[in-house]
């Protein structure tokens, strides 16, 4: 918490990276992506992980996100360490704790909006009867209501990061990761997305953690930026320019 | 993910690449028709051969005689027992006995007699049978012009094919039969012929009415003696029928058949007469055998066992059946297994769409993990796809099946009314063979996409949304 000390006061972490290494084997080669990192992210925080490419970011926010596991090290995220989770114990967490957003959207290219939105709610089995109320609530709220029964093909991607956001939402997550949120689309539709993502974290409490090669973005919505190059924490600090950022949003 | 959902996501993968996967799901249609279409065949024939024995009543009938015929008596089961001379008879009493038996449908006299029957003052000598009403149920007079006699007493005769071309004096071509039943009946249908046969009558007699038993004089069988009396009877014909001699219940030879209850009503002289004739009352019957039917072929060697146990001999084709039902399950097996070839190629098929699947929806397997499938959510959509493609694959097979069963039927049957032999239903799909085939298809799809769907689970997400 002393490195975030901001003015909001924070409760425990929601997120501890204890020494935290991730490599893998290329030929004859070993790729360290990640190696030896340690951070905290407290819980309704927005933190960006800057970099790079190749800097390692993502392979630290696939570990968070339960998608890979650690070489060696810790990740706890609300008190449970994915590392001693078993594959079962990984998928419900991602299912459950977690929402994503990518890069790349990923949306289902033969499902409807809606039905992307559903499918979550599918592996998390909740009612039939709940869930076309509960996807059409969460496209709402992103102002996709409208083109819930187009499919992802047939939208821009503003239109379909922001599904993709509807997506990361429907199960009430307490953590969204967002790898490169903004990286396909245009300066106009990607304020378009932070904001949103902005209105996650501060309307819904969510801890958000994004990664981003863009540091102008980054200092414009994150509370905090951490900064890797080559698997290992650079700098970790408080984004001075964020209070100031929202003040004058504000205005 | 419960089962809905997991059909209605895989039905929906399905379409998304419909042509593959109907290609697939046709092969897997052509594996299950050339199964089902093996193995109706083979059932298929084996209820032929069995329909055909049936009628033949080999299966059903267990033929009683009595240990004193010693004509076979160096059959094995003759020496056990008791011994010829203490045996008992085989009469009325007994007969009952018989039939009051668990599993005894009936159990009726083997009347059957040579004699002479005049028609339009031509003799014919030829074996007469006496029939009980039972056979008229039978699929043996499923050819029979006329009708069956009118009751158990009428003074009515059914006569054989063969019999009847020598009453209209024709000769019976040798080879195929082209002579059709109707057109011998049309002439002979309700004419009457007489029908001399030799009465036994208990001496001294009065000579009374054939049918009336006298009163019981029998307590002196030392003097008992018969007197042998010619009658003539007048019959008129119902039916003519067109057994085959081969297939006729029981072994007989008989051309002319009359009802049971009138033939017992002669008291024609029988070869057993003369052999009991030191035990039984001259008046009452005694049987040379008794043929009894019983309710399913099952039941034959329980039957059999009961009525050897009261002292007589027994024969039935029981041994004949099993000789004939291995042989078909096995036929069964063969067949069975080149029909699953096709199978096999079938799952070789599946096992590739859905490993081609696999391939070309890996990123969608990879979001999918990332949003939270577990790997048992991924593995069960393959196994889902794999079975939906099997049910589907098995119902088309089977009509597939059935409809290949019928063209071959209809053609083979065309080809043996060419050669006039009469149509045969040598094709049958019960309806058991409908469901196994559809469950076989099932599991074998499932079992196809066992690797597939392992394959799918184990996809590790971050490899599978890093490229593009």
């Amino acid at each position: 918490m002393s490195s975030a000390g901001n003015s909001q006061p924070k409760s425990a972490p929601a997120i501890r990276v204890q020494q935290l290494r991730r490599h893998y084997r290329m030929g004859e080669t070993m790729i360290r992506a990640v190696d030896g990192v340690d951070l905290e992210v407290s819980t309704g925080e927005f933190v960006a992980l800057l970099g790079s490419s190749g800097s390692g970011k993502s392979s630290v926010l696939n570990l968070i996100a339960g998608l890979d596991r650690p070489t060696s090290g810790n990740v706890i995220v609300h008190d449970r360490n994915l590392a001693q989770l078993s594959r079962e114990e990984l998928s419900g967490y991602r299912l459950r704790t977690v929402g994503m957003v990518f890069q790349s959207f990923n949306l289902i290219a033969s499902m409807t909006l809606a039905e992307n939105v559903e499918l979550p709610m599918r592996f998390a089995e909740i009612e039939r009867g709940k869930r076309d109320s509960l996807a059409r609530d969460a496209l709402t709220r992103v102002g996709l209501e409208a083109r819930m029964n187009h499919r992802p093909s047939e939208l821009s991607g503003g239109e379909q990061q922001r599904a993709a956001l509807a997506r990361a939402l429907i199960n009430r997550p307490q953590l969204l990761l967002a790898d490169e949120p903004t990286g396909n689309l245009d300066s106009h539709t990607g304020t378009e997305i932070m904001n949103i993502l902005r209105e996650f974290n501060q309307q819904l409490g969510m801890t958000v953690v994004m990664v981003t090669h863009e540091r102008a973005l980054a200092e414009r919505y994150a509370q905090r930026l951490i900064f890797l190059a080559d698997g290992r924490l650079v700098s970790d600090e408080v984004n001075a320019a964020f209070v100031t950022g929202t003040e004058r949003e504000r205005r | 993910m419960k089962l809905p959902d997991l059909a209605e996501l895989a039905v929906r993968n399905l379409r998304e690449s419909i042509l593959r996967n109907s290609l697939t799901t046709i092969g897997i249609s052509v594996g299950v028709a050339s199964l089902v279409a093996m193995l109706s065949l083979g059932i298929g024939l084996q209820q032929l051969a069995s329909r055909r024995l049936m009628k033949s009543g080999l299966f059903d009938t267990v033929v009683v005689t009595s240990r004193r015929d010693l004509r076979n008596f160096n059959r094995d089961q003759e020496r056990s027992g008791p011994a010829p001379g203490e045996s008992r008879t085989l009469d009325e009493a007994t007969r009952q006995e018989i039939e009051r038996m668990p599993g005894v449908l009936e159990a009726y006299p083997d009347i059957r007699f040579i004699t002479e029957l005049r028609y339009e003052d031509k003799p014919h000598l030829t074996m007469v049978a006496a029939l009980p009403p039972s056979a008229q149920s039978t699929d043996a007079f499923d050819a029979l012009q006329g009708r069956f006699f009118s009751s158990d007493t009428a003074p009515e005769i059914v006569i054989q094919k063969t019999f009847a071309e020598e009453l209209l004096g024709k000769v019976p071509k040798s080879g195929l039969d082209e002579t059709k039943v109707a057109e011998l009946a049309a002439p002979l249908l309700g004419k009457e012929l007489t029908m001399r046969y030799a009465q036994r009558e208990t001496a001294p007699s009065v000579p009374s009415s054939a049918a009336s038993d006298s009163p019981a004089d029998d307590q002196g069988l030392a003097g008992a003696a018969y007197s042998v009396v010619s009658r003539e009877l007048r019959l008129k014909i119902v039916g003519v029928a067109d057994l085959d001699p081969e297939s006729m219940r029981g072994p007989t030879r008989a051309r002319v058949f009359l009802p049971l209850k009138l033939a017992e009503s002669l008291h024609v002289m029988q070869p057993t007469d003369l052999r009991e004739i030191s035990r039984a009352p001259g008046d009452r019957p005694v049987y040379s055998s008794v043929n009894v039917r019983v309710k399913s072929p099952g039941q034959v060697q329980a039957v059999e066992d009961g009525i050897k146990k009261m002292g007589f001999n027994t024969f039935s084709i029981l041994d004949a059946s099993r000789s004939i039902q291995q042989f078909f399950k096995v036929l069964d097996v063969f067949l069975g297994i080149f029909g699953s070839l096709a199978l096999a190629v079938a799952f070789i098929g599946i096992v590739n769409t859905l490993v081609m699947a696999i391939l070309e929806r890996r990123r969608e397997i990879g979001i999918m993990k990332a949003i939270g499938a577990s790997d048992g959510d991924v593995k069960r959509l393959f196994f889902a796809e794999a079975g939906a493609m099997g049910i589907l694959g098995g119902v088309v097979g089977v009509a597939l099946g059935w409809a290949i069963g019928q063209v071959i039927n209809l053609g083979t049957n065309v080809y043996l009314k060419r050669q006039n032999f009469p149509p045969e239903h040598f094709w049958s799909v019960p309806w058991w063979l409908v469901a196994f085939a559809i469950l076989f298809s099932f599991l074998v799809s499932l079992a196809a996409g066992l690797y597939p769907a392992g394959r799918a689970a184990r996809l590790d997400p971050v490899q599978a949304l890093r490229y593009e």
